[in-house]
């Protein structure tokens, strides 16, 4: 990918006091990347977030947008910054027209461009319906929605999303992360979250933190399609567990529930074709076949559960 | 801000006060008006209606500019909202500005409606608009003053009553700090004395224009502004 870099961290590192929240990430952000930012609770996430939104200023480290020091010309880079904090910052007394609007008018949109950013504010984010009411009467997915479409009025480059679908329903969780999918295309995003499968469905590139620090920076391909060690097989008529060990490449064989078998190996196609073949040959009735991935969850575990076996 | 119940209750209120206060002048200049026009150069409408409601406001203003003032930050940390004007493409320093600015427009609005009453008079004599004048650009500066001091205060604290209460105490303490100078203690009561809001305000409902009073004015205002922009400042780079 030779896009644009829109987000450049390098070496962050954030203290509050004594402790240590961040500790010297680094990490980059092109355009048309969606970033799914995922870690245990504490672990730096909306410091993070925070730092590169401008609400706190990192202890040691720079962060730029869109080529833009935050720290020397901080008016210039958050030009370039929706930032939606974990509660969304919303002013209960106001209509979410005159909110937006004022929202508007804070990130400096000339006069007659206001009004048509708030609608198209307003109509990415489905609230055409709720413009006239007072936010602090909407339900939480409303005013969600509402903390979103301040993110992403003036167009930023960059939009920063903490925890976005806490507390939506089903189907809004649906909407939000399809608007999300099409902030996508043209911005960059990061995304924090604890819902794995969220970051599965969304995410481009997974970004796993840690105690403060970066455990896993990979494309979300990458995570999802590790490498494959085992199949997940169902025969109407089962082979004996020998026949199934004798194959090639085939490590162990174990006994799922409703009948299933797991077949562990030792990688490539080879014993996938194989099982194929003598099913066939044998008369095994070959029912399922599939290849079982890591899920991400099965990554984060792994990544956070060795860290804490090592550290203790 | 007048979007919210308070901002009307507060300006009703004070109207209502310094109206009474302002009736009570006027009552007492009726019962000697016919000792003063048998004085050589007895004092005017001016001396005894004016200076002293405009006095009387200040005081009444002491007690309200905390209330108007404990929420201009506060209540943004408390909701959460700050992070919006954090993250949008504005320094600390247009922040503070644009609260104070805000703040100065409604004190601004209640200013008008003291002169409207004063000026009122105008329909049964005269005034002297100089000493008039004088005594607005004093309560003016005043507030402007309450105000830089309740919104530095307001950074401090998420709490709006802890800054009102705060903001209060501080005010009050300036008031009377001239008190303490009054007493035997000399130099130090002096350097207190100077120090109190009262002593520059004084002088200006006299109708006497000092430059060092005036000045006394915006440096206060200036220190508690940079004191605020500050405050936002650091707790950036702390949190």
């Amino acid at each position: 990918m030779d896009s644009e870099v829109l987000i450049g961290v390098e070496h962050l590192s954030r203290y509050y006091g004594d402790t240590r929240a961040v500790n010297g990430i680094g990490f980059e952000l092109r355009r048309g990347e969606v970033l799914g930012f995922l870690g245990p609770n504490g672990a730096g996430k909306t410091t993070t977030m925070q730092v590169i939104s401008g609400n706190l200023a990192p202890t040691s480290g720079r962060v730029s947008v869109g080529g833009v020091d935050l720290l020397d010309k901080p008016k210039v880079a958050k030009a370039m910054l929706g930032y939606l904090p974990e509660q969304p910052p919303l002013y209960r007394e106001l209509t979410v027209d005159e909110y937006l609007q004022s929202c508007a008018r804070l990130n400096r949109i000339a006069p007659p461009l206001r009004r048509a950013a708030v609608a198209k504010a307003k109509s990415r984010c489905g609230l055409e319906s709720v413009g006239p009411r007072l936010i602090g009467n909407l339900s939480k997915g409303f005013r969600q929605r509402v903390g979103l479409a301040q993110a992403v009025i003036h167009g930023p480059a960059v939009v920063i999303l903490d925890e976005p679908t806490v507390g939506l329903d089903p189907i809004q969780i649906r909407e939000i992360r399809h608007l999300i999918r099409e902030l996508g295309q043209q911005h960059a995003v990061i995304l924090s979250t604890h819902i794995l499968p969220e970051v599965q469905t969304v995410c481009d590139r997974v970004l796993i933190i840690h105690r403060g620090e970066i455990a896993l920076d990979a494309p979300i391909g990458e995570v999802a399609a590790g490498d494959v060690h085992s199949l997940r097989v169902a025969f109407a008529s089962p082979p004996p567990g020998a026949a199934l060990e004798a194959l090639p490449g085939v490590v162990g064989v174990e006994t799922l529930a409703g009948g299933a078998l797991r077949v562990r190996h030792a990688g490539g196609p080879q014993t996938a074709l194989a099982i194929g073949r003598e099913a066939v040959a044998g008369g095994w009735d070959l029912l399922e076949l599939t290849p079982e991935r890591p899920s991400l969850e099965q990554v984060f575990i792994d990544l956070v559960y060795k860290d804490r076996a090592n550290a203790t | 801000m007048f979007l919210s119940p308070l901002a009307w209750t507060v300006l009703a209120v004070v109207q209502f006060i310094v109206a009474y206060l302002f009736l009570t002048r006027v009552d007492l200049f009726l019962q000697v008006q016919g000792r003063l026009a048998a004085m050589d150069s007895a004092p005017g409408l001016t001396d005894i209606i004016v200076a002293p409601a405009l006095g009387n406001s200040a005081v009444v203003l002491l007690l309200v500019a905390p209330l108007l003032t404990m929420r201009l930050v506060s209540e943004e940390r408390r909701s959460r909202t700050l992070s919006l004007l954090l993250s949008a493409p504005v320094s600390m320093t247009e922040i503070i500005l644009g609260k104070y600015l805000g703040m100065l427009a409604f004190f601004g609005v209640m200013l008008l409606l003291i002169t409207a009453m004063t000026l009122s008079l105008l329909a049964g004599g005269t005034l002297d608009f100089g000493m008039l004048a004088t005594g607005l650009l004093g309560l003016g500066l005043l507030m402007a003053s309450f105000a830089a001091l309740g919104l530095f205060i307001s950074t401090l604290t998420e709490q709006p009553t802890v800054a009102a209460v705060g903001t209060f105490g501080v005010l009050l303490l300036l008031w009377v700090l001239d008190w303490a100078g009054q007493g035997s203690m000399g130099e130090t009561g002096a350097v207190f004395a100077y120090l109190s809001l009262l002593r520059h305000f004084q002088p200006l409902l006299q109708g006497v224009v000092d430059s060092r009073d005036l000045i006394y004015f915006v440096l206060f205002i200036a220190t508690f502004l940079a004191l605020g922009i500050r405050r936002l400042d650091a707790e950036r780079l702390q949190g």
